[in-house]
């Protein structure tokens, strides 16, 4: 039976456990549920927010394709992922990924890949908004993203 | 064509999107990037550094050799930081 894949594109907040439920629900053959979560993180007091832009459309379809090819990888039963948009302030979410199998290895390495790709590929990005007020800086991509990427090259 | 710009390459060229006609002899991305750089200041700053734009026709990423061929929109934007 093929994957599950469900892609969602939102700024609104998320529930992480009823992600998870929803997966899962009526199905009998999935033995192992991963979940990532990523959050907005407050650097050290000094970030206000991040503001999130995306590329509406892409963003979907992305993250779709990057879901399919884990399903081509991996043995998964579903593969869930939510990213948000709009500004996010410390402690909110920001990213969501689930991956379930009939056994753990495919859905933490299904996780794994779909988090690295999703970082180097998902047509997102972020700027700071400090707690000074000042509207910060873009954030700079970072060489060891594309590294985590590359190693799932094949 | 239309063109549509993200992130720090949208805030430099002072817009999210135009419509473009491209003279015939810009038929790749790289001839794009060239084309568009020489179109004014905005422009010239935000593609300084041609090897850091990210670029999608019809919203799949392409490389820089890629011919822009009958694309309906083309994106540029810098390395993604999502996630």
């Amino acid at each position: 039976m093929p994957a599950t894949i469900a892609v969602r594109v939102q700024s609104e907040d998320f529930d992480v456990a009823a992600e998870i439920a929803d997966l899962s629900r009526g199905r009998t053959d999935i033995g192992a549920v991963v979940t990532f979560s990523g959050l907005c993180r407050d650097e050290a007091g000094t970030l206000a927010a991040l503001e999130l832009e995306h590329y509406a459309g892409m963003a979907e379809r992305e993250i779709t394709a990057i879901a399919e090819e884990a399903a081509r990888r991996w043995p998964l039963s579903a593969a869930s992922a939510i990213h948000r948009f709009g500004m996010i302030r410390p402690g909110e979410n920001i990213v969501l990924v689930v991956t379930a199998s009939a056994h753990r290895q495919a859905a933490f390495d299904a996780a794994n890949f779909l988090m690295d790709y999703l970082k180097s590929r998902a047509p997102f990005w972020k700027k700071e908004h400090r707690v000074d007020g000042r509207v910060g800086d873009w954030v700079s991509a970072k060489d060891s993203d594309d590294a985590a990427a590359e190693r799932w090259r094949r | 064509m239309k063109l549509v710009y993200f992130a720090w390459v949208r805030e430099r060229i002072g817009h999210s999107d135009e419509e473009v006609d491209l003279p015939a002899e810009v038929t790749t991305v790289r001839e794009l990037l060239g084309f568009l750089r020489a179109r004014g200041d905005g422009y010239a700053q935000a593609l300084q550094y041609p090897e850091h734009i990210r670029v999608a026709i019809d919203h799949e990423h392409v490389d820089h050799d890629q011919r822009i061929g009958t694309g309906r929109e083309i994106a540029l934007f810098p390395p993604m930081t999502g996630g």
